[in-house]
């Protein structure tokens, strides 16, 4: 737990033992911390999974001491000088311990160099303003030069509304660097979190080579109650879910997040053999 | 030239609504000869949203897609008051790789609220047929050419709005979201539209200054006609411009148009 204990302590000055135990929104067990992490963020009496946090998920997934941040220090000027906005960047930097609501940089995992991008709905939902898609097309950028492949983890309520038009705008500025990645061979890999919505889901979640999804996630463009206002329809049980995208086609797999490590390995493994 | 600020934001919002303002089919009727109308995605369906096909920009070969609303009511219930559905995009994206194959260039007039939220346009995957169009236009091998002529919904309008050149009219709009869903997420209000509209900067002034679009079309003062004829004009000096270029040239120019937009430190 070397970089849960480095987060900790950097936002909260408590090691990762010291951290409130959490509580589970759907039966409402009490989980210790460390038993949290070590049960994969699920809750151990009812299997229900727990929104990750961007160190969680690095530490789940990444072979220990490999990772390597980029880009952490960037944020945002809000540019439309919108209302209140400034003050909650500053409340969710606060909240959250990063400066935005993506973490990239390299590592290996399973001994194999990957770029990697976590999103992280602590900060702000994980919405897209310039910084996220900043950050995203610069790891494409560098994968696309280092030969590697990404791996991207998603969370995210959509576009970042106070940023405006040019956060409408990252959309087409992140698929273009999908674009050169994937023209030179290379594999993207997008695993699809609780929630990937709206102009997330419109762009790189469903640009990936590989699309893996959480079981259960929620997973769509338009917004529920939107659609229910729009149609006046009632939404059948299990609408966006990450089944229901499996069931029309959208998701390659449904992987538990116990296994989801050892299968991205498998995959990533599978396509760097040069065996001719 | 009318001053840029003596008109709210929210005006503008109100004009680009508008149910008399022309849309797609309009300016393929004023701008194109011989137009012949291309249907369906080959997929599922065809989507009356969009109005695609084949014509003439003066002497110059090319494939339009335009959003349309429609007229009467009877048309609007079928063309879904402009929303496109998954097959929308993807008629769109057909005709684009049919247009890179014969080398003509793609114009696309964008007037939408947005991409339409129904059950079925999810079933289908609207979140797919969007990324799917901004992936394959960042790497399409002919000029594209976008023009916003009403409400630039989203990432709906987006969808048509990967290119090398956008233009706006002067009264037509770009956003990320509606000013009324902007106001109700943010101030539960959504009658504080104007308001909305006025901080999220979507007037065709705020994107001329921000280089998200490279050409404002003015309109206040100007008929009809006058207005295609200067956006034709417009246009026409664009595809010569643009259809010399080598490929490369051209696709890292719209690689970088997108790349630069951002405001961090
Ligand atoms: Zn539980």
């Amino acid at each position: 737990m070397s970089g849960l204990k480095e987060f900790f302590t950097s936002i909260t000055k408590g090691a990762p033992e010291q951290q409130p135990p959490r509580v589970c929104k759907n039966c409402g067990a009490e989980i210790a911390y460390p038993d949290y992490v070590a049960n994969h963020c699920i809750c151990p009496e009812c299997g229900t999974y727990f929104r990750m946090r961007a160190v969680e998920r690095l530490e789940a997934t990444v072979d220990e001491g490999s990772f390597q941040e980029i880009d952490r220090k960037l944020k945002s000027k809000d540019p439309i000088k919108f209302p209140d906005y400034a003050q909650k960047l500053d409340k969710a930097e606060k909240a959250s311990g990063l400066n935005e609501g993506v973490v990239c940089g390299t590592a290996k995992i399973d001994g194999i160099d990957t770029a990697l991008f976590i999103m992280d709905s602590a900060f702000m939902m994980g919405s897209m303003g310039t910084v996220v898609g900043e950050k995203i097309t610069r790891l494409f950028e560098k994968a696309t030069a280092q030969n590697l492949p990404v791996v991207g983890f998603i969370t995210s309520g959509g576009a970042r509304m106070q940023e405006g038009i040019f956060s409408l705008m990252q959309m087409a500025k992140v698929s273009g660097a999908v674009k050169r990645h994937s023209e030179a061979g290379l594999l993207y890999i997008a695993v699809l979190t609780d929630p990937t919505t709206g102009g997330i889901t419109a762009s790189f979640a469903m640009q990936g080579d590989i699309i893996i999804a959480e079981p259960k996630a929620l997973i769509g463009f338009a917004g529920q109650r939107v659609i229910e206002q729009t149609t006046g329809e009632k939404l059948p049980a299990g609408f966006q879910r990450a089944e229901f995208q499996l069931e029309h086609g959208f998701v390659d797999i449904i992987e538990e997040r116990p296994r989801m490590t050892y299968t991205i390995a498998k995959l990533l493994a599978i396509h760097t053999s040069n065996v001719q | 030239m009318a001053k840029a600020d003596s008109i709210t934001a929210y005006e503008r919002v109100q004009a680009a609504r508008n149910g008399k303002r022309p849309m797609g089919s309009y300016y393929i009727e004023h701008m194109i000869d011989d137009f012949v109308e291309l249907h369906g995605d080959r997929r599922f369906g065809d989507d009356a949203a969009i109005v695609a096909g084949i014509g003439y920009l003066n002497r110059i070969p090319v494939t339009v897609i335009a959003m349309e609303r429609g007229e009467t009511i009877e048309e609007r219930m079928k063309r879904n008051f402009g929303c496109p559905e998954p097959e929308g995009y993807r008629k769109a994206l057909r005709l684009m790789k049919e247009a890179e194959k014969f080398h003509r260039p793609v114009i696309c007039f964008i007037g939408s609220s947005g991409a339409y939220c129904g059950i079925d346009a999810e079933e289908r995957g609207q979140g797919l047929a969007i990324a799917e169009n901004l992936y394959e236009m960042m790497g399409l091998k002919t000029p594209i050419i976008s023009v916003v002529v009403g409400e630039g919904g989203s990432g709906g309008a987006l969808a048509l709005g990967v290119c090398d050149t956008a233009v706006m009219l002067e009264n037509a709009v770009y956003s990320v979201i509606s000013p009324e869903g902007c106001a109700s997420i943010l101030w539960k209000d959504a009658t504080k539209a104007p308001d909305a509209a006025a901080h999220l900067k979507l007037t065709s002034y705020d994107l001329l200054k921000f280089e998200v679009v490279e050409k404002v079309i003015q309109e206040d003062g100007k008929t009809e006609r006058e207005i295609c004829s200067a956006l034709k004009k417009y246009i026409l000096d664009e595809i010569l411009r643009l259809r010399v270029l080598p490929t490369e040239e051209l696709l890292d120019g719209r690689y970088e148009k997108f790349r630069k937009i951002g405001a961090f430190r």
